[in-house]
């Protein structure tokens, strides 16, 4: 018989999200009642959170790069990346953005998938280039515009990442698939499952890469 | 052999120093939540194989306590005019871009090093860490080459990088959170549940329907787990291949591909992704949390029409 109160988690988790809790508070209050209602007891459920926050700690190693950004910000790297943008011809936030998906996606589909990201690229360089490039296109920005470039310099770094990284034969993604699937007794290669990354990748590129030449004619027509 | 926990180490001094940096700045009500809130983690960098499963739990309340009761807040303290900024970008030119791109092509060159060439034998750095340890080299020699180069004050790069790190906040230890909380669904059955409900609603003789089902469930799954890996296996199970691989005669490498990157669209779309969906938020110091989220929406779904397209036209020939 299947159990389906653990469930209940799963609803805290939303409705909590959706109420704007502290998301640290919603995950907390969650993983406590989900362990609960699937009858284990409250210092077991202690002691999981912690064993799995204690397994999980290199999600947060990428924060080390911090002191680093922080201080080229100080002399000016923000700026500086601004200026550059701003000798450079005919660029746009768009036009830019979609440079940025395909060097995303290729080095992704390498298997350098760390060599860029939100914290290494789009702060410091990507977001700042292509607000200065939207200025130019646009004049100053209100609020709502720059935080829709900004959203869309982060967009496209997540859009980059997940529909190029499949194309890496040893991607972890790849390998979870093929030991899934081995699991039932089918039998596949690495080199079978990226090959079929491919065609998505490029839906991905046109259809990502659309919406940015969208957002150059949103900034033209509201000068 | 050099493995996870020397990086854990060099991590751990990182965030006791954002807990220095955040004492420090007085602008700061709340500087000593915030302190408390980074001395923690570094704690758990440092000791958290010693203290026990326990003990880590209770490491983890004092997170979500200073956090979710509002103990952690934000100086105002700026380190540098905008002026002093424009001049300095003046004076040092494109070359300031050199110590931000130390990292990437650390990484990028040894990736290729310890991938192919004879260094991949010689046992240098565990091989499951390779990528994080090359991230950590980068920014020890990107440092190094900004204070013999900048010559900045001995506690900028402390006090810069407590800057960053407050202004993110409680959105560094969401991802890792969230990972957690996954431990504990998986451990109360949360998986199984998800299956044998959509076992039930399975569609029968018309594979257009199966494959439609098997898509969105993989983004339905993904964005309550926050990543397509939890969903896979489960729908792998329950859909992929008693379905549309035996039933259906579906090509289990298209099958078992765009599926994943159906999920994948899912995640463009799920606060529980929050490394790629809060994060950024907080690091571009967004006025809506869920502002990246929002427009992703216009992109996920139309890709997604695309993956259910190739599933089916490509899947079952």
């Amino acid at each position: 018989v299947i159990d389906y109160w653990p469930l209940l988690g799963i609803a805290l988790v939303v409705v909590g999200f959706a109420l704007r809790f502290n998301p640290l508070l919603v995950v907390a209050v969650a993983g406590i009642v989900t362990g609960l209602l699937g009858h284990m007891s409250f210092l077991k459920v202690l002691a999981t959170l912690g064993h799995g926050f204690n397994e999980n700690r290199y999600v947060t190693i990428i924060w080390i790069i911090l002191p680093v950004v922080g201080l080229l910000e100080r002399y000016g790297l923000q700026e500086r990346a601004k200026a550059l943008i701003a000798s450079i011809r005919g660029a746009t936030a768009g036009r830019l953005l979609i440079v940025y998906l395909a060097v995303r996606q290729i080095l992704s589909a390498l298997g350098l998938t760390t060599v860029a990201g939100h914290a290494q690229t789009v702060r410091p360089l990507v977001a700042p280039m292509a607000i200065a490039a939207a200025e130019r296109q646009h004049g100053d920005l209100d609020e709502e515009t720059s935080e829709r470039v900004k959203a869309m310099s982060a967009a496209t770094d997540n859009v980059g990442l997940f529909f190029g990284e499949d194309i890496f034969l040893a991607i972890a993604s790849i390998l979870l698939i093929q030991s899934s699937l081995a699991s039932f007794g089918i039998q596949l290669t690495p080199f079978q499952l990226s090959v079929w990354a491919i065609p998505s990748a490029i839906c991905a590129f046109l259809i990502h890469g659309a919406r940015l030449l969208a957002l150059d004619r949103r900034l033209e027509r509201r000068k | 052999m050099i493995d996870l926990h020397w990086l854990y180490v060099f991590a751990g001094a990182v965030f006791a120093g954002f807990a220095m940096g955040s004492a420090r700045d007085e602008t700061n009500p709340k500087r000593w939540g915030n302190a408390a809130f980074w001395s923690l983690l570094a704690a758990s960098l440092w000791f958290g194989d010693l203290i026990g499963d326990i003990g880590n739990g209770a490491l983890v309340m004092g997170l979500v306590a200073i956090a979710g009761f509002h103990v952690i807040g934000r100086g105002s303290k700026e380190f540098s005019t905008p002026q002093e900024r424009q001049e300095s970008s003046s004076q040092h030119g494109n070359k300031l871009f050199l110590p931000a791109l130390i990292i990437p092509f650390t990484a990028f060159v040894g990736t290729l090093l310890f991938t192919y060439t004879p260094l991949k034998g010689l046992n240098l750095i565990d091989p499951k860490a390779v990528t994080l340890v090359l991230l950590g080299c980068g920014v020890i020699i990107a440092l190094l080459v900004g204070y013999a180069w900048l010559r900045p004050p001995a506690m900028a790069a402390v006090d810069e990088g407590s800057r960053l790190a407050n202004a993110i906040g409680w959105a560094i230890v969401l991802p890792q959170m969230l990972a957690s909380l996954g431990v504990i669904f998986a451990a109360a059955g949360v998986g199984t549940a998800v299956g044998a409900i959509v076992g039930t609603i399975i569609p029968q003789g018309s594979v257009f329907l199966a494959v439609l089902l098997y898509a969105l469930g993989m983004v339905a799954f993904t964005m309550i787990m926050g990543n397509a890996f939890a969903a896979f296996p489960v729908m792998a199970a329950a859909i992929a291949v008693p379905i549309l691989i035996h039933a259906d005669g579906g090509n289990p490498a298209v099958v078992g591909a765009v599926g994943m990157l159906s999920g994948f669209c899912g995640t463009l779309m799920t606060p529980m992704a929050a490394n790629f969906n809060i994060v950024p938020a907080a690091l571009l110091e967004l006025k809506s949390q869920y502002g990246v989220i929002k427009v992703q929406v216009a992109t996920a779904i139309p890709l997604l029409i695309a993956n259910i397209l190739i599933l089916y036209f490509a899947g079952f020939r």
